[in-house]
């Protein structure tokens, strides 16, 4: 099939298109989102096109609208929600996690909520500590919700597809540092990246590199530094952590018999713990060392540069960390 | 504050007895949900409507029920019987069972009838209530004339969420009508310990929208302000906000069994004068369209009605194990176990 080349957030711009004009139901809500385009730009050109009814631009009231939302999906619509950066969404916490995610649990299935809740994860370049953390981990932790991590360009549109046409609540991480990045995806409208399945990015022999979002990215570069010192890493892309495809990442630990797992997140508690703890639990008798855990350091993210770069996760933290189990 | 009851109602006896029986309905399912309460049938928190029945009834009666939509905190019983739930489900949720308008799942707090425009049913004061927006912005989005009734409590009027709705309706221009069920006491503490103003009707106007305080103790007096306010805001298709004058005779819930911490016995007798099943009865004598042996027959035929429900509800089967795991997504079922 032929392959279009563009940037992930060209292709956040693209999926949200086809899906606008498809269904009339579907609709964009955040903050600055229309008239300015979008703090990373994701929403450029939408409310030309698409107008007030469509794309609505709120005040800077984030359980408000996401509650607000909440209830047009409950009443049928399909709204796609922008957080201006997740660190944002810590306001609408109660919203999304006693409303949103219960709703259909508490109705007993009689009331669905198919809204998307999006907007970049993780730390971009000197936010500091309030606007630069990921915490994945913490919707990931709430039955009801589906979490998702695209780490690549097909990926990213085919998996907010997937989240556009979900009847359920789809909490859709993006990564601020790969909104520039290129790449490759089908030239297909109906191309779509299902839910629940982990892919492996580049195969290897000697170790698993687990992560998702941006440290798909980071595992990526490490797997190239590892192979100049002989070492042939698995990189595992966990892109969806609710639902979590384990059988995948145990089919490569499988083969390989070590593992690291790598994410953002702050070390401790962060979801890369229960991607360890599960590996640890299901694949005790196929490993050849302890599993391996990178994660970001336990601290809010310092302004300094050079600070930040040591709080987060990078290629040599991964190298490091592999280097101590072989 | 609390006008005279409506001299020359305009509802037909009919009506008028049918008012009655709802509010009579409500006020004996709630009771009989209290003594289910206590003897262990109905567990967690449990609120009733006792005392607030006018008002339910006055709001619900001015709507296109199954058109217009429908949403509330804890204090649900009552909305979803006016809407037709049907009580022995409504019943059968309290005691959590399989034939509940939940499953068992919800409980009393989250009653749901969405096919009769009831959306629940919420445990998170004021955290329903961008929710409610959100079923208006729905309606409008579509082009449609419905209205939403947004119910809470007085102590709801404080949350920060709804502060952030209101601004969101104004702007928006929502056809939702928030209605502040002021029973003067958010739990246990009251009106004037909770609110820097407490004349809570004003928190709509730095919005911009038609805000007023109406009492609700007398249901046709409730009805005629709650059918001209539903109508305005069908044909304006803007927001509202109502407070509405209440009192509940009962505790904050079930579980509040000591009312004389933030109360006295004398309020509370002085409250009952205004009962509003009484003030109704009244006027149904008054013009002559029940005499007192007639209204005796309905009240005997509302409690022998709802011993059935209970009976009927408590008659069925608790959900199955397995069901534990049903309907928290429309299409997957979350890994198993502990």
């Amino acid at each position: 099939m032929a392959t279009l080349e563009m940037t992930y957030r060209e292709a956040l711009q693209k999926s949200m298109f086809e899906e606008m004009d498809k269904n009339a139901d579907v609709f964009l809500m955040g903050e600055d989102i229309g008239r300015y385009e979008g703090t990373f730009k994701v929403t450029k050109g939408f409310f030309p096109k698409y107008g007030t009814r469509r794309v609505v631009d709120t005040p800077i009231t984030e359980a408000g609208f996401t509650g607000i939302a909440t209830g047009a999906a409950m009443a049928g619509l399909r709204p796609i929600v922008e957080f201006m950066t997740m660190s944002f969404s810590i306001l609408a916490l109660d919203q999304i996690i006693n409303h949103t995610a219960k709703i259909h649990y508490m109705s007993n299935g009689v009331v669905k909520c198919p809204i998307v809740l999006r907007g970049p994860g993780g730390a971009a370049k000197q936010l500091s500590a309030q606007h630069s953390h990921s915490m994945d981990g913490w919707f990931a932790h709430v039955p009801g919700l589906k979490v998702v991590c695209p780490a690549t360009v097909a990926d990213v549109y085919g998996m907010l597809k997937t989240a556009i046409a979900d009847d359920n609540p789809v909490v859709f991480y993006e990564h601020p540092r790969l909104y520039a990045m290129k790449g490759e995806l089908p030239d297909d409208p109906n191309f779509t990246v299902p839910f629940g399945k982990a892919q492996i990015l580049r195969e290897g022999k000697d170790i698993s590199l687990v992560g998702y979002s941006l440290m798909t990215q980071i595992n990526l570069q490490a797997a190239e530094l590892l192979a100049q010192d002989g070492i042939d890493a698995e990189v595992v892309d966990v892109r969806s952590l609710l639902p979590l495809d384990t059988e995948t990442i145990y089919a490569s630990v499988r083969k390989t018999h070590r593992a690291v797992v790598v994410y953002e997140d702050w070390k401790s508690g962060g979801f890369g713990s229960e991607i360890h703890a599960r590996i640890s639990e299901d694949c005790f008798d196929d490993l050849d060392a302890p599993v391996g855990r990178v994660g970001g350091l336990n601290v809010p993210m310092p302004y300094a540069r050079n600070l930040e770069l040591l709080a987060v996760t990078n290629e040599n933290d991964v190298v490091a960390a592999v280097k101590k189990l072989l | 504050m609390a006008k005279q009851a409506v001299k020359n109602p305009t509802e037909t006896p009919a009506q008028l007895e049918q008012y009655y029986r709802d509010m009579l309905f409500i006020r004996h399912f709630e009771e009989k949900c209290n003594l289910a309460y206590r003897q262990g049938k109905v567990g967690g928190y449990m609120h009733t409507y006792i005392g607030m029945e006018a008002l339910a009834v006055g709001w619900l009666e001015s709507i296109k029920k199954g058109y217009d939509y429908v949403i509330t905190a804890y204090r649900d019983h009552a909305h979803a019987l006016l809407l037709g739930t049907d009580p022995t489900a409504i019943m059968a949720e309290l005691m959590g069972r399989k034939t509940g308008t939940a499953g068992g799942k919800g409980g009393s707090m989250h009653i749901f009838d969405p096919e009769r425009g009831f959306y629940g049913g919420w445990g998170i004061v004021g955290g329903h209530i961008p929710l409610g927006a959100g079923l208006a912005f729905a309606s409008k989005y579509r082009g449609e004339d419905r209205v939403t009734l947004n119910f809470m409590g007085d102590g709801a009027a404080n949350q920060g969420v709804v502060f952030e709705t209101l601004n969101m309706s104004g702007l928006f221009d929502l056809p939702c009508i928030f209605i502040v069920e002021n029973n003067e006491f958010a739990m246990g503490t009251r009106l004037e310990y909770h609110a820097a103003d407490p004349e809570l009707w004003k928190r709509g106007v730095p919005f911009g929208i038609k805000s007023e305080r109406i009492d609700g103790m007398d249901a046709l007096q409730m009805k005629k302000d709650a059918q001209r306010i539903v109508d305005w805001v069908r044909e304006n298709q803007q927001p509202y906000w109502v407070e509405v004058m209440t009192y509940r005779y009962a505790g904050h819930g079930a579980a509040d069994q000591d009312r004389q911490l933030y109360r006295t016995k004398e309020e509370e007798q002085k409250a009952w004068e205004r009962d509003p099943i009484k003030r109704l009865e009244a006027v149904l004598i008054e013009r002559n369209i029940l005499n007192q042996e007639r209204l005796e027959a309905i009240e005997a035929e509302i409690i022998a009605q709802v011993d059935n429900i209970y009976d009927e509800a408590d008659a069925a089967p608790f959900p199955d194990p397995e069901e534990v795991y049903d309907n928290i997504y429309t299409d997957m079922t979350p890994e198993k176990g502990h």
